[in-house]
């Protein structure tokens, strides 16, 4: 078996040097992973599938994961002379800055034909998390990515070009929202709560309906 | 080579090309595959005495053939399934998120109720992927016992499947029975050592909860080799050569090994196939090269190889429990220095599978250095082995239908989590 240097080299040489990136996994489980770009992504997966050196022909694992826009503060030490003549001052300033969220999705790849023990992992990452989250669907290579990319469509809200039935599987249709991103907050005007109470009541008056403007005469039903 | 083939029994019907059993009647390949008409009514053969429209019936959710709150929207051409799409979320809970919310050592408990009738390898399987992040090394008499507790678990959950889908054959209920009686005691033993029938909650990282006491395993071994032995005989005579079994499973719901592989089905469902993938020989995790058994293979992929495989297997793990108790070391069950509670692994992640009774059982995990799994993922085994029920049912009859989803074994608190 390739290592995943070897396998990146290969994809560069092929797809083009920026496609394909390598992601170090700090953690003592050691398992890398490649970052593909999303336009090319399903080409390389072709690629994977086919190669008789790799013959990745089994897609054991697809899953989403949610990165969130994060801020980060930075603490940058600049030294500004002193009006007075004295020594040089060190002065810490706080730059913040907000490193863009995206939406990902993960998948882990073995050889049946070889039966490699180790797998090799490909990940896409969507734009952003609002408008544009899109990703090419691997299906068409792996048929085990069906109900997966559906689960993740479902609960992430990732949306895959060229899946054949790309519908919610674990939430109902009416469902709207994507329950596994971090952002998630519950309804507050759960339907089945047949009497609602305390803090339930609270939150679900916001979703009653005005009262009409004109009030009818009182004892009237 | 390590395998070998399910014993020849003759077939009592032949399996066309189209992988269907023999029908008096015209048959109908999917109405997807074949041409349609403009008005999109499928076409018919010329000699079909049974025109009419489609039937289109919802099987469950709460249909005691469907394993649980599972629903199968089917359209029926007479008997023949012309179009199945499997509809289930009624048992969600949304686990992946209240995994992100606990601790890793709460998540032990959580991991329960995924499979619930083979839960001590879904103990198993969480453990191995903390175990892979966190770098930690299980000792040596915990590796012995956790292959007895998972082989065990391995043994209930296919006694319980082969009784579950001789009830879906119509059998009414004796050798479900007679499964059931076994579970029985199998599940008094486990009680007796984790002190729940099926949550068991045992796993530790690194560990298990408590030591195996010496007397528990010469019971388990006594009753291996007396009672469960004669149960397996006795469920071989009846069953195994059995005529009406024998006509109802051959050659139904076949599953070709190449779609097999594309479409990841694991476990006793793809080697029924003849695909020699077992993850405990691939991946060798945990001590399972140190154990003599053997992978059975199928021929046909049809739903009596699936049976088959199970049968089979049984026996390898029977064989596999009593070498694990012969050297069975002494020494410390859980690392001392291991630790469970406040775990904290560094930032990274992982991924660890293991060959749970129904396939490959992962777990994602992704640690950022927190108490709490960043992100906690179940690869369960019974979702995706369900992504090919429609091919392998179309074309069959519903009843066929109704042991096709039998064999694959599903339990739906793994599938909807």
């Amino acid at each position: 078996m390739e290592t995943l240097e070897q396998i990146r080299d290969r994809i560069a040489a092929k797809f083009g040097a920026g496609t394909v990136t390598l992601i170090t996994n700090p953690g003592p489980s050691a398992q890398h992973s490649l970052l593909l770009v999303a336009h090319a992504a399903r080409d390389i997966a072709r690629f994977l599938h086919d190669d008789p050196a790799l013959r990745l022909d089994y897609c054991s694992n697809a899953t989403g994961v949610d990165w969130p826009d994060k801020e980060i503060v930075e603490t940058v030490k600049t030294t500004q002379p002193d009006p007075a003549g004295g020594p040089d001052k060190v002065v810490e300033t706080k730059i913040k800055r907000v490193q863009p969220g995206c939406l990902e999705a993960v998948y882990h790849l073995y050889s049946i034909a070889l039966k490699s023990a180790a797998p090799v992992i490909i990940r896409m990452r969507t734009a952003n998390r609002t408008d544009d989250v899109t990703l090419p669907s691997l299906t068409p290579v792996w048929r085990s990515c069906e109900f997966q990319e559906r689960e993740i469509y479902d609960l992430y809200g990732i949306v895959f070009t060229g899946h054949p039935d790309l519908r919610r599987i674990l939430m109902w249709d009416e469902f709207k929202d994507h329950p596994m991103r971090k952002d998630y907050t519950g309804p507050d005007d759960y339907e089945w709560e047949p009497t609602p109470h305390g803090e339930v009541l609270e939150r679900a008056k916001a979703h009653y309906p005005t009262p009409p403007a004109s009030t009818s005469p009182k004892g009237e039903m | 080579m390590n395998n070998f083939s399910t014993p020849s029994v003759p077939k009592t019907t032949s399996a066309p090309e189209t992988g269907c059993p023999v029908s008096p009647f015209t048959f109908h390949t999917s109405p997807f595959a074949g041409p349609s008409s403009a008005s999109g009514a499928t076409v018919r053969a010329v000699n079909d005495e049974f025109h009419g429209d489609l039937l289109e019936i919802s099987l469950g959710p709460h249909h005691p053939s469907t394993h649980g709150v599972f629903r199968m929207n089917a359209s029926l051409d007479g008997e023949i399934v012309t179009k199945l799409k499997p509809v289930f979320g009624y048992l969600h809970r949304n686990h992946e998120k209240l995994g992100e919310t606990n601790s890793y050592l709460a998540n032990v408990p959580y991991t329960d109720r995924l499979d619930y009738l083979a839960s001590l390898t879904n103990n198993w399987a969480y453990v191995h992927a903390v175990e892979k992040l966190a770098g930690i090394t299980p000792t040596e008499r915990c590796e012995y016992l956790r292959v007895i507790l998972g082989e065990l678990g391995r043994i209930i959950n296919h006694v319980c499947l082969v009784g579950f889908l001789l009830n879906d054959l119509g059998t009414s209920f004796t050798p479900l029975l007679y499964s059931l009686r076994e579970r029985e005691r199998m599940l008094d033993l486990l009680e007796e050592l984790t002190g729940a029938r099926m949550m068991y909650n045992f796993f530790r990282f690194g560990g298990l909860r408590t030591d195996v006491p010496a007397d528990w395993l010469a019971r388990l071994k006594h009753y291996l080799e007396g009672l469960f032995a004669r149960y397996m005989d006795e469920q071989d005579a009846l069953l195994t050569g059995n005529e009406i079994l024998l006509a109802r499973t051959q050659g139904t719901g076949i599953l070709k090994p190449g779609l097999a592989i594309s479409a990841g089905i694991t476990g006793p469902g793809l080697r029924a196939s003849g695909v020699d993938y077992d993850i405990r020989k691939v991946d060798k995790y945990s001590i399972y090269d140190r154990f003599d058994f053997r992978v059975p293979l199928g021929e046909h992929g049809d739903t009596y190889d699936r049976y088959m495989m199970r049968m089979l297997e049984m026996r390898e793990s029977v064989k596999i429990i009593l070498q694990a108790m012969r050297d069975l070391p002494d020494g410390p069950v859980n690392d001392p220095k291991a630790k469970s509670r406040g775990l904290r692994p560094k930032a990274g992640e992982a991924y660890g599978r293991i060959e749970c009774p129904k396939g490959e059982l992962g777990f994602y995990l992704i640690s950022d250095g927190t108490p709490n799994p960043y992100r906690y993922r179940v690869r369960p085994p019974s979702f995706i082995n369900l992504t090919v029920l429609e091919d392998m049912c179309v074309g069959g009859t519903l009843a066929d239908a109704i042991i096709t989803l039998g064999s694959i074994d599903i339990v739906l608190g793994e599938v909807d989590r």
